[in-house]
């Protein structure tokens, strides 16, 4: 990538996003604008998946059961639309992608919890 | 003002815009451009002006060319360009830069395609094949050449060919932003050519 487009990415990035990975649990607050009011919407679940591409493109799939239908929502991680992310649950997993979730349901589609996490904040560059 | 500026694409990438929408857009390094040339009626016949753009090593350009850009008390440039005259009154050496956008303006860019060598008709024309399987002996081939009448195949017929690596013009582009301390130009959509091509960016829209 041209050092120019690398740096108008890094211009876009946010001053501070937290540390997660596949099999984590997160909290994303995402601003929803409806009837010309804007609030904050939480989507709450398990990372399937984090894509890197450069700052601007960096994106990560988050997988929940809502009333019994798997709901997945794609996020791009330095959107303004995505207010905050919480991690609530460090997931021990040793996939990179967890697609194998979809086809799983009830216990088999649990994720092990990890026991000693490094809690650092990435900061973007 | 000129009405274009000659640059280089740098490559594509996608800007967020306060809301969270997503465009995406192409950079380019345009200009700055520097006037080598003016062609006048009565010299030349008609009138345009010859722009250059990037640095060059002195050594790697030619002594005619060199002398050339030497009438025109700039420093060695790379590529030069024939643009449309206007009536700003650009002088011999007057640096144009990429000011002359603005945001939200309709823009055509100018580029070499990316070059795709010999391609077959199904790449080339986007025939549509034959089936890979049942069968068939027919995969990607072309198929008939015409009928039998004319004895000879017909000029203009479709056939497998060198595709890519020539002139194309794409109209109708929206600038996004315009950044002049670092001689940006960053336009949605794509543009012809590959990352580090030329490309003539003009204003008009056909």
């Amino acid at each position: 990538m041209h050092p120019l487009i690398a740096e108008i990415e890094r211009s876009q990035a946010k001053e501070s996003v937290p540390l997660f990975d596949a099999g984590d649990t997160v909290r994303v607050h995402v601003k929803v604008i409806e009837g010309g009011k804007e609030r904050i919407q939480v989507f709450e679940g398990v990372v399937i998946a984090t894509k890197q591409g450069n700052v601007a493109r960096d994106c990560f799939t988050v997988r929940k059961i809502s009333s019994g239908v798997g709901v997945e929502r794609v996020f791009l991680l330095h959107s303004p639309r995505v207010d905050k992310i919480e991690v609530t649950r460090r997931g021990d997993v040793r996939r990179a992608k967890l697609y194998y979730l979809r086809s799983k349901v009830g216990k088999a589609a649990r994720i092990k919890e990890k026991r000693f996490v490094n809690t650092k904040v990435k900061t973007s560059v | 003002m000129p009405r274009a500026i000659l640059g280089r694409k740098l490559g594509m990438t996608q800007i967020f815009a306060a809301d969270g929408r997503v465009t995406p857009v192409t950079v380019i390094e345009a200009g700055p451009n520097f006037v080598t040339q003016i062609k006048t009626l009565e010299k030349d016949g008609y009138t345009a002006l010859q722009v250059g753009f990037g640095e060059q090593k002195a050594h790697r350009l030619t002594s005619p060319e060199l002398g050339h850009l030497r009438a025109a008390s700039v420093k060695p440039l790379r590529r030069l360009q024939e643009i449309d005259a206007d009536d700003a009154g650009l002088n011999l050496g007057d640096e144009s830069k990429v000011d002359i956008f603005a945001e939200g303006d309709k823009i055509s860019v100018t580029g070499i395609s990316k070059g795709k060598g010999f391609a077959g008709v199904v790449k080339r024309y986007h025939f549509h094949g034959g089936d890979m399987t049942h069968g068939s002996m027919i995969h990607r081939k072309p198929q008939s050449g015409g009928a039998t009448d004319p004895a000879h195949t017909l000029k203009g017929t479709k056939k497998p060919g060198h595709m890519g690596a020539e002139k194309v013009t794409q109209l109708g582009l929206k600038v996004v932003r315009v950044d002049l301390e670092k001689n940006l130009l960053l336009v949605k959509g794509a543009v012809p050519g590959a990352n580090g091509g030329y490309v003539l960016v003009e204003k008009r829209t056909r």
